[in-house]
C-alpha cells in the first residue's frame, strides 16, 4: 500500500429508479485502494457489480449515484464531465467482464480490436499499434500472435477470448483494472492460468486491481484484502489470508456452506440470514 | 438401474464427423448417486442428454431399469427418467406460470389428481401454494431451480439426471439445493446421475465418480479415494490440483 491511495471511495450510494420508487443497490460503501489487489465478494444482488460500474460512470440512466468522495488520485470521478470520463475509461481505469463472447465485437478481428483500443488512447501509427498489439498478445501468452491477430472472436476458445480481452484492457496501460467475474465462464484449469497471468501483469506494471467475484476461494487465494458485501453494504473487510478467521456471521455462514473435497458432510449448513445485517451497525 | 455399454455419440458425418462420446461404459446401481466430471467439451452433458433420450447415439446400448432403450422412447420410458438442467433461467418457460409448468407434464402423461400432485410437489421442494400462480421472473433463481426439481419429481421418476444443477446459483443457495436433492434422493430411493465440473460439489453428492476427458472415461473411482487424493490417472490428479487455492499458493 502506498501513501496516496489510487482510489478513494467514501460513502458511495447508488439506487435504481424502479416502478414504485428508488431501489437502493449500494448503501454507503467506503474503501480505499492502493497498488494492491482488492477483492469484493458477495452474492447476487449484493451490489458488487454496481460498484465497479459506478467507478467508471457506466451505470444506466435510471441509476442515481451519490458519494462523499469518489476519486482516482486527484481526479473527482463523480463530477467529471462525460468527455473527461471517456478519457479515463480504458486509459486510466479499465474493466474486464465475465464473458468474452459478449464483450468482444463479433465482426472485428481480435487484433484489430486490441489495436483500436491502443490508438484511441495513444497517438500511434497503424504499424506501431500492430506491433504493440502483437507484443501484448504475446504478453498474455498467446502462442502464435500473428495468426491470432486475424481471427474473429468466434474462432477463439473462451480462455483465449478472455486473454484477448485482458490484452485489450491492458494495452493503454491503465493504473487500475476492475475485473468483474473475469473467469466464471471458464473451466477450472483455465481459470487458474488466467488468474496467474493477471497477477503477473498487474504486478509488473504496478497496477491496482479490484476483483469482483462471488467465489470466496478465488478471492481469498488471489487478493491482498477482501471486502465482503451483503445487501449493498460492507459486512466486513479483512486480509485475504485471514478470511478463514472472518468474524462476521454472514462471512462465516458463506464459508461454512461450501461443500468440502477432503471430508464428507451429511448435510451442508445453510445460511440463516439475520435481518440486522440489512440495517444494523457494521463492524469496522 | 442404469447400464451404459459401449456408447458412442457423434456429430456430423464423413470427414467432419466428431465423436463427442467414445465407447463409454458404466453401470449405476439402484439408489446410487453417480457423478461425471470433466471440463467443457468432454462430452459429459452429451452423454447425459443421450440417457435422457434427447440425443441419438451412434452405437452402443443404454438400458434403464433393466429395459433397453431404443431410438424411440415410449411415454413410460420418458416418465422413468427426468432431468434437471443447469440454468433455471433458461429451462422454465417465461410465459408459463409455475402451475402450468407443473401441470403440463401431468397432462402429457395423462395423470389424475393434478391439484393434489402439484401441491405435493411444491411442498416437497420447500415451496408453497403462494408460489403456484407466479411466473418464473417473479421468483428467485434458487426458487426457480426448486420448481425445475419439482417438475422432474412430479413424474415420480426412478432416475434423476442432474446437469450442473447449482453452477448458476449463489453459494448459500447451492447449499440449500444440494441438501434438497440429497433429501429427496434418499426419501424416494432415486438413482441419480450428476454432471459437474465442480469436484467438491460432486464429491458431496455422489458415492462414485467417473472422470471424462475428450469423450472417454479415463478413470472411475469411489468418492473416498478422491477425498484422500488417491487418484490413479494423471488427468484426475490435475483436476484435483487445479482447485484454485493450490495454484495460487504456488504462484504467490
Amino acid at each position: 500500500m502506498t501513501e496516496t491511495p489510487l482510489l478513494q471511495v467514501e460513502d458511495l450510494r447508488v439506487s435504481y429508479q424502479g416502478r414504485v420508487g428508488p431501489v437502493p443497490a449500494v448503501r454507503g460503501i467506503s474503501f480505499t485502494l492502493g497498488r494492491e489487489r482488492l477483492g469484493i465478494v458477495g452474492e447476487s444482488g449484493s451490489g458488487k457489480s454496481t460498484i465497479g460500474r459506478a467507478i467508471l460512470g457506466l451505470l444506466p440512466r435510471n441509476a442515481t449515484v451519490a458519494a462523499r468522495r469518489l476519486r482516482l488520485h486527484d481526479t473527482d470521478l463523480l463530477h467529471a464531465s462525460e468527455r473527461a470520463l471517456r478519457d479515463i475509461r480504458g486509459r486510466r481505469i479499465s474493466m474486464v467482464l465475465q464473458d468474452p463472447k459478449f464483450s468482444l465485437n463479433p465482426v472485428m478481428t481480435v487484433g484489430h480490436q486490441i489495436a483500436e483500443s491502443y490508438r484511441v488512447h495513444r497517438r500511434a501509427s497503424a504499424t506501431e499499434a500492430r506491433r504493440k498489439t502483437l507484443e501484448m498478445l504475446e504478453a498474455v501468452r498467446i502462442d502464435n500472435p500473428e495468426r491470432v491477430y486475424d481471427l474473429y472472436p468466434h474462432e477463439v476458445s473462451g480462455g483465449m477470448g478472455q486473454r484477448v480481452m485482458i490484452a485489450m484492457m491492458l494495452i493503454p496501460e491503465p493504473e487500475l483494472l476492475i475485473a468483474d467475474e473475469p473467469t466464471s465462464a471458464l473451466d477450472v484449469t483455465v481459470q487458474a492460468q488466467l488468474l496467474v497471468l493477471i497477477n503477473e501483469l498487474i504486478a509488473r506494471r504496478g497496477m491496482g486491481l479490484i476483483l469482483i467475484s462471488h467465489n470466496l476461494n478465488l478471492v481469498a487465494s488471489f487478493c491482498d484484502r477482501v471486502v465482503v458485501m451483503y445487501a449493498g453494504r460492507v459486512m466486513e473487510t479483512c486480509r485475504a489470508a485471514e478470511l478463514d478467521r472472518a468474524q462476521h456471521p454472514y462471512t462465516r455462514g458463506l464459508l461454512a456452506c461450501r461443500p468440502l473435497i477432503d471430508r464428507a458432510q451429511p448435510e451442508l449448513p445453510q445460511l440463516a440470514r439475520d435481518p440486522s445485517w440489512l440495517d444494523g451497525p457494521v463492524a469496522a | 438401474m442404469i447400464e451404459i455399454a459401449d456408447v458412442t455419440i457423434s456429430f456430423g458425418s464423413g470427414a467432419h464427423r466428431i465423436d463427442a462420446v467414445r465407447a463409454v461404459s458404466f453401470k449405476v446401481a439402484q439408489g446410487e448417486a453417480f457423478g461425471l466430471v470433466g471440463e467443457s467439451g468432454c462430452g459429459k452433458s452429451t452423454l447425459l442428454r443421450a440417457i435422457a433420450g434427447l440425443q441419438d447415439t451412434a452405437s452402443g446400448s443404454i438400458a434403464l431399469a433393466g429395459q433397453n432403450m431404443g431410438a424411440k422412447r415410449t411415454r413410460a420410458d420418458r416418465r422413468l427418467v427426468q432431468m434437471v438442467f443447469q440454468d433455471p433461467y433458461g429451462s422454465l418457460n417465461p410465459t408459463h406460470t409455475v402451475d402450468r409448468i407443473l401441470s403440463e407434464p401431468l397432462a402429457i402423461q395423462g395423470l389424475d389428481n393434478v391439484d393434489q400432485r402439484i401441491e405435493q410437489a411444491l411442498g416437497e421442494v420447500g415451496m408453497g401454494s403462494q408460489h403456484r400462480f407466479r411466473y418464473p421472473h417473479q421468483i428467485s433463481g434458487g426458487q426457480r431451480q426448486r420448481i425445475a426439481i419439482a417438475r422432474a419429481l412430479i413424474m415420480e421418476p426412478k432416475i434423476l439426471l442432474l446437469d450442473e444443477p447449482t453452477s448458476a446459483l449463489d453459494l448459500s443457495v447451492q447449499a440449500e439445493i444440494l441438501n434438497l436433492l440429497r433429501r429427496v434422493g434418499r426419501n424416494r430411493g432415486l438413482t441419480m446421475l450428476m454432471v459437474s465440473h465442480d469436484l467438491p460439489v460432486i464429491a458431496h453428492m455422489c458415492s462414485r465418480i467417473a472422470v471424462m476427458k475428450r469423450g472417454e472415461i479415463v478413470e472411475t473411482l469411489p468418492v473416498d479415494r478422491l477425498r484422500r487424493g488417491e487418484a490413479d490417472h494423471p488427468y484426475t490428479r490435475e483436476l484435483l490440483a487445479s482447485s484454485l487455492e493450490t495454484t495460487m499458493a504456488k504462484a504467490n
